[in-house]
């Protein structure tokens, strides 16, 4: 029990955080239930997305700056195709290209030997032209089914088809993955790579796959945006700063190793829930920003504190 | 018709740059047969072991195992090859714990767990985290990883190195038995009493070359040292007839039973004004934790360091400096600023010492620097940025920077690794010069010909203790090889 409570302190700490404010948000706002948290959830979809992706390639030890570029290639992609062709192989297209703009990240991460910022710092503004290629200004058509997709609850009240969707998506990618060998070979080049390269660990192969799945979650991001606004927008949103605050508050150390997607994902929701609460008590909106910043920096602080206490013997 | 051998390594050529690391590497390892890999600092051991695990790729020569070449691109192939290595630092994860250290190797866990206590290590549970375990065990760990995964040949870099005794006889029991068993060791060690007893033969190694294979006998040491020193390069001679240090008063820096882990055990010795102190070591004996102690990186475990006289603890590198004690790191990369002016560089350490937050005195500042830059006898074309300049010479400047400020008592790790001859040269006379100017300075070198050029005496580390003190400027250099194996001169003799 206590070996649990240890190796997932964080997380429970973050969880206990969220009901926290959960009860706040109900106080302050007595008519908040589940319509609201419905929306909530709505609203959370391409972060968490974001979320999982750049938990991926700091978990693996690097970092990826272009996931809100991904994210606008994959969103304006889906609604350029759907307006062309059936809903389903337009999906599978888009989840593909996601992958494979993740997967040439990693490559040219790996086989240049150029620093994971520097390179995806251009691959940012690449994936930024290809977004404006694909459709110049904000347009297109997303099937109506996806818009329905993730408005409402299933399968019964109280439950947001938002959470389910972003459950089901990372039970079905990540979590054979992180049982899996590859899984391994992801915490252990992002611990210590030079061990894990003695340990027989294909290292480039490994990150290049990471990159890839952030790509991959990338894409459902896209998609959600795509879905949530019923067109594509080429322009990126405010996705990558939102991601690495997430993936930093959610317990995932930067320069790898540490942590896993429950974490950042309960934070995505925790900093979505703060907001709510600061626009209910009608705080200027310029104030707002600041107290999440100084939020962030204190849970980051205190846990980090609870958790070299901890392991203090 | 005689058998192949189980390893057959021939030819292993690696440059870095312009630097030949190895020219002419060769091991054989015979069925059943335990080789010991020797060779002094620098003689190119460990790229030849990263070249035979996989983990560097040699420009010329093959290793061949049981005949049939070996694709050694990567660890991971070496292991397919059948041969596993425990290498010096553990390569164990430390984020993941045990069980899944053993599934990313794809070692079976029952034998590994058998192995485990077979080594003397009692109450492992696989859910323990990897960090959280002390560094022996983890030593013991990727042994007993690397025994499970049954390897044709086992690769032992240091494997004793670290450990505590009990646990050290146990891993040569086991690894004699395993032996006994057909497995091919190579054994990389300094510790010729393990050698002797473990070990049936030597490959000595030298500049990047074997130059012998030596049956293990009563009286092999004596070969061992010659082979290791060979002919060398001669350094030239101390032209200062020694500052016969005057060894009187209060020593200015006084150690006694100094322990840090982990290598460190328990050294005592004084350092006086005027002199300057070699402490001649193998690679990891205890020398890198006592100059972390001395200044103030890491806290002592154990152990008093006086300074003047006057007991100090240290629990910040700031308390080291105030002390007087100032530290040169091994690696220039940490000292200097190295886009910065040579000019910046010899003054930073007056501009370093605040009195006031007024302008820096210059005029006062740039003769000093002059006279130094003068003694340093650097290109002046390279002046503007310290990374222009050659290693050698930035690492004058590190030095040299301590002769225009003046320095109470000097720490030097090892100062001139990686540096040519003509510049070696150079660095002699002026840790001399520090020292005749009344500097007291410990200096840590890992080229053994030094030490009768800059020092007066030399205190010899060995597995974490102080083992002789010898007087530098008579030393040779083969008694200083011989007492950096820990042979004392009765052992020798005997």
């Amino acid at each position: 029990m206590s070996a649990f409570v240890r190796k997932h302190g964080w997380t429970l700490g973050l969880a206990l955080l969220l009901l926290a404010l959960t009860v706040v948000t109900r106080l302050i706002q007595p008519t908040f239930g589940v319509n609201g948290f419905e929306s909530l959830a709505r609203a959370a979809l391409p972060f968490a997305f974001a979320t999982a992706g750049m938990a991926v390639v700091v978990i693996v030890g690097g970092i990826d700056l272009s996931v809100a570029s991904m994210m606008a290639v994959t969103g304006v992609l889906a609604a350029v195709l759907m307006e062309r062709m059936a809903g389903v192989p337009a999906l599978v297209i888009v989840l593909a290209a996601g992958l494979v703009m993740g997967l040439i990240n990693g490559a040219l991460i790996v086989l240049t030997r150029v620093p994971d910022i520097v390179v995806t710092l251009a691959m940012l503004f690449v994936w930024e032209g290809t977004a404006l290629l694909i459709l110049e200004t904000p347009g297109g058509a997303t099937a109506d089914w996806l818009e329905a997709s993730i408005r409402g609850f299933f399968p019964v009240e109280g439950i947001p088809k938002a959470l389910l969707i972003i459950g089901g998506a990372i039970g079905v990618v990540w979590l054979p993955i992180r049982r899996s060998k590859l899984g391994l070979s992801i915490y252990a080049t992002g611990s210590d790579e030079r061990a894990a390269f003695r340990s027989g660990v294909a290292v480039g192969r490994t990150k290049i796959a990471a990159y890839g799945l952030c790509g991959l979650f990338c894409a459902m991001g896209g998609l959600s945006l795509a879905a949530l606004t019923g067109i594509g927008e080429p322009v990126p949103g405010p996705y990558l700063l939102a991601s690495v605050a997430a993936v930093v508050l959610g317990g995932v150390v930067l320069g790898g190793g540490k942590g896993g997607l429950l974490g950042p994902l309960i934070a995505v929701f925790i900093l979505r829930i703060i907001r709510t609460i600061l626009t209910l008590m009608a705080i200027d909106p310029n104030v707002t920003t600041i107290v999440e910043g100084t939020i962030m920096v204190a849970v980051v602080m205190l846990g980090t504190w609870a958790t070299t206490r901890g392991a203090r013997r | 018709m005689t058998e192949l051998p189980l390893l057959d390594a021939s030819g292993i050529a690696k440059s870095f740059g312009a630097v030949r690391a190895l020219t002419d590497a060769r091991l054989t390892v015979d069925r059943g047969e335990i080789v010991a890999l020797m060779g002094a600092n620098g003689a190119g051991k460990s790229t030849f072991v990263k070249i035979l695990t996989g983990a560097l790729k040699p420009d010329a020569g093959q290793v061949r195992i049981r005949g049939a070449e070996a694709r050694v691109g990567s660890p991971a192939q070496a292991r397919r090859s059948g041969l596993v290595p425990v290498y010096q630092e553990p390569s164990l994860i430390p984020d993941l714990d045990v069980a899944d250290n053993l599934r990313l190797a794809d070692t079976p866990v029952d034998p590994f767990r058998a192995w485990v206590s077979e080594l003397g290590i009692a109450g492992l549970s696989l859910s323990d985290m990897i960090g959280d375990l002390p560094l022996a065990t983890l030593r013991i760990l990727d042994l007993a990883r690397a025994l499970a995964a049954e390897p044709d040949v086992l690769l032992l870099d240091e494997m004793t190195a670290a450990l505590p005794t009990d646990l050290v006889e146990h891993v040569l029991k086991v690894v004699r038995a395993k032996a006994n068993d057909g497995l091919g060791v190579i054994y990389v060690s300094h510790r010729f009493t393990e050698i002797s007893e473990l070990c049936d033969r030597a490959t000595v190694l030298r500049d990047g070359r074997s130059v012998g294979d030596l049956k293990i006998e009563p009286g092999v040491e004596e070969r061992a040292v010659e082979l290791m020193l060979g002919q060398k390069l001669a350094l030239g001679l101390r032209d200062t007839a020694g500052g016969a240090a005057h060894r009187t008063g209060t020593p200015r820096l006084r150690v006694r039973a100094l322990a840090a882990a982990p290598k460190l055990t328990d050294v005592s010795f004084d350092l006086y004004p005027g002199e300057v102190l070699g402490v001649v070591a193998l690679e990891g004996q205890g020398q890198d934790e006592l100059f972390e102690a001395l200044s103030g990186f890491e806290p002592p475990s154990d152990g008093t360091i006086e300074v003047d006289g006057t007991p100090m603890t240290f629990a910040h590198p700031a308390d080291a400096i105030a002390a007087g004690l100032t530290f040169v790191p091994g690696n220039r990369a940490e000292a200097l600023l190295s886009q910065r002016s040579v000019r910046e560089n010899i003054a930073l350490p007056f501009s370093a010492r605040i009195a006031s937050w007024g302008p820096l005195k210059l005029r006062h500042e740039r003769e000093r620097v002059g006279y130094a830059i003068d003694k340093l006898q650097i290109d002046t074309r390279a002046q503007g940025e310290v990374q222009r300049l050659s290693g050698g010479n930035q690492q004058k400047v590190t030095i040299g920077r301590w002769i225009a400020k003046g320095v109470e008592t000097l720490l030097l790790f090892d100062p001139t690794r990686g540096i040519d001859v003509r510049t070696k040269r150079q660095i002699y006379p002026l840790v001399r010069e520090l020292a005749e100017n009344g500097a007291a300075v410990l200096f840590y070198t890992s080229e053994l010909e030094e030490v009768p050029l800059a020092c007066d005496r030399a205190v010899v580390i060995f597995n974490g203790r102080i083992v002789d003190i010898i007087d530098a400027a008579a030393a040779d250099e083969a008694t200083l090889m011989r007492a950096a194996h820990g042979l004392t001169g009765e052992d020798s003799a005997a």
